[in-house]
């Protein structure tokens, strides 16, 4: 190159650290390993005192009656169902709490009205309100996805405002001397800004749907795997029953890793995308 | 009428690149008020190399914001190339499009790229991609970090970030830099090395730059003219020449002529602090 401005001396492109280092590898160890510790401890628990199946089945029968229901198409109607009310619920939550969330922290009269009745509902224990939803919308999916809607919201709302309200002042400098429109400056500044806590506030919010979807199915109609669980419970077959826990449990961690996975997706420049 | 009102009305001259008549500022309301600044006047001739020199509180990055139209003066009328900046409290696009700034912190967004950076201008005034790419390339060449265009803000050094700034200012062509500590987080060496970039940056663009420091050392190396202001309320205390030729290298420090400016700026800033 015949530039001679050029001072800093660029990089070779590929000085890169190694891709994966030993502290990222370490749960792929003590995780398989303390699930099996765990698995083992009630085993022997199990069968050593000799524990009623009705009270506490043995791994493997709760083993054996997941897979059947791997192979049973009844369970995965209800997993849809539930799969659909979480997802369906969540994404209200996300649009109306990153909409209101954006314009209250924008806008400072509209915290001030509206700070009351947010706190207000944050402490009414919402899960209460679950059967007043059964009774307004029916035993159908609607009172599940509100019931879901509802729960997911409030982190979103609340980590929405915190990511607007953080965003640098120097940052919002530089966006006022280039003469950016409102627009501009949701969309080239507070959302890239405020993406980081709305995924964090995404992350707290999908499990909560989730939960919102089973309890709102537990009480009311017979389809998802809340139903199913009370079915289970209802038919003494406690295998089972665990079968749906680990069922359940499975969804929530393939909901969380999504978020996850779109965290990397979306802001491989933040230190939470472990760069 | 105000000096300034009568050099804009001047036919044969051009307007000075920012003039400025009876600018003041308070800060707050009632008993807590603040007098940042004390009715100013003060004309910045185009291509002019103008440094703000004062103690820390005296009203520079005030001034300066004034300048660059991030507060609205309390008083007085500020002037772009002749146009006013505010009119019935609405900034003036024509009048914001000629200015660039630079703050002490480099500010970039961390999520884009030091290309997507330095084109973030031109992508606000809707320039086309390729376009705006092969301006950034350039930038980096002219602020010599060629090369890093594809990085991170975090992968680079506080100088190397401040030289990305310097070329997002610089990427829609404004007529006037304004730089508001450019250099002060900065370590000494680095910190000289940038002042020799500027001064290259400015004789090659042609800028008028008007910057804000608190080392008189990088005040006399810099400018063509220096304001010294006084605190309490922040005004100009005296205007200052410096007329040492160009290019000035680092060895300019040990001339008499820049040994006897920077004394007197030191006298005059013990007597007025
Ligand atoms: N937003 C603000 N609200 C109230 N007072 C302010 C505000 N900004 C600055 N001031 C006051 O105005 C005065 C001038 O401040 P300014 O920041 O312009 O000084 P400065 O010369 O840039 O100082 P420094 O060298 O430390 O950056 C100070 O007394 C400061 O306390
Ligand atoms: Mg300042």
């Amino acid at each position: 190159m015949s530039d001679a401005i050029v001072s800093p001396a660029a990089p070779p492109a590929q000085a890169r650290r190694p891709a994966i280092s030993r502290a990222a590898l370490l749960p792929w160890i003590t995780t398989p390993a303390l699930v099996i510790a765990f698995v083992a401890l009630w085993h022997d628990y199990v069968t050593r005192n000799n524990v009623s199946a009705f009270i506490l089945p043995a791994p493997g029968s709760v083993w054996s009656a997941w897979v059947e229901m791997l192979w049973s198409s009844r369970a995965w109607g209800h997993t849809w169902m539930t799969v659909y009310a979480t997802l369906y619920g969540f994404a209200w939550a996300l649009v109306i709490g990153v909409g209101l969330g954006v314009a209250i922290a924008r806008v400072r009269w509209l915290e001030t009205t509206l700070n009351p009745f947010i706190v207000a509902t944050q402490v009414i224990p919402k899960v209460a309100l679950v059967p007043l939803f059964v009774v307004w919308f029916g035993f159908g999916i609607t009172s599940k996805v509100i019931v879901a809607a509802v729960l997911a919201f409030f982190p979103i709302l609340t980590n929405t405002v915190l990511g607007v309200k953080s965003i640098d002042a120097g940052h919002r400098d530089v966006m006022t001397s280039l003469n950016a429109t409102r627009w501009q400056i949701f969309r080239r500044l507070e959302l890239p800004s405020a993406l980081p806590y709305i995924l964090t506030g995404m992350e707290v919010g999908i499990v909560l749907a989730i939960i919102g979807a089973i309890v709102g199915e537990y009480l009311g109609g017979n389809n998802g795997l809340g139903a199913m669980l009370i079915a289970k419970m209802n038919a003494y077959e406690t295998d089972a029953l665990f079968a749906v826990v680990i069922h359940m449990t499975l969804l929530g961690f393939i909901f969380y890793f999504g978020i996850g996975a779109l965290r990397r997706m979306l802001i491989p420049w933040h230190q939470s995308s472990g760069r | 009428m105000s000096s300034v009102a009568r050099e804009i009305t001047r036919p044969d001259a051009a307007p000075a690149a920012i003039a400025m008549a009876g600018i003041e500022k308070w800060y707050g309301t009632g008993l807590s008020q603040v007098h940042a600044l004390a009715r100013t006047d003060l004309s910045v001739p185009q291509g002019e190399l103008l440094v703000l020199l004062g103690a820390s509180g005296c009203g520079k990055t005030t001034l300066l914001r004034m300048i660059g139209g991030l507060i609205e003066p309390t008083g007085g009328e500020m002037r772009i190339e002749g146009r006013p900046l505010w009119r019935d409290g609405r900034r003036q696009d024509e009048a914001v499009a000629e200015l660039g700034m630079v703050f002490q912190e480099a500010n970039l967004f961390p999520w884009l790229t030091i290309e997507g950076n330095i084109a973030l201008p031109l992508e606000l005034k809707g320039v086309g991609r390729s376009e705006r790419l092969a301006r950034a390339r350039e930038l980096t060449r002219l602020v010599g970090i060629g090369g890093f265009e594809a990085r991170w803000p975090k992968e680079l050094s506080g100088g190397m970030r401040q030289r990305a700034a310097i070329a997002r200012a610089l990427s829609y062509d404004p007529d006037i830099l304004l730089m508001d500590e450019p250099f002060g987080a900065l370590d000494a060496m680095t910190r000289d090395a940038m002042n020799l970039e500027l001064q290259r940056i400015w004789m090659e663009t042609g800028k008028t730059i008007v910057l804000v420091t608190h080392s008189i050392t990088e005040a006399v190396f810099l400018a063509d003219r220096i304001v010294l202001l006084s605190p309490r309320p922040g005004r100009i205390d005296t205007i200052v020449d410096v007329p040492i030729p160009r290019p000035r290298t680092l060895d300019a420090q040990s001339l008499p002529v820049f040994q006897d400016v920077a004394r007197r700026l030191r006298h005059r800033l013990n007597e007025i602090s």
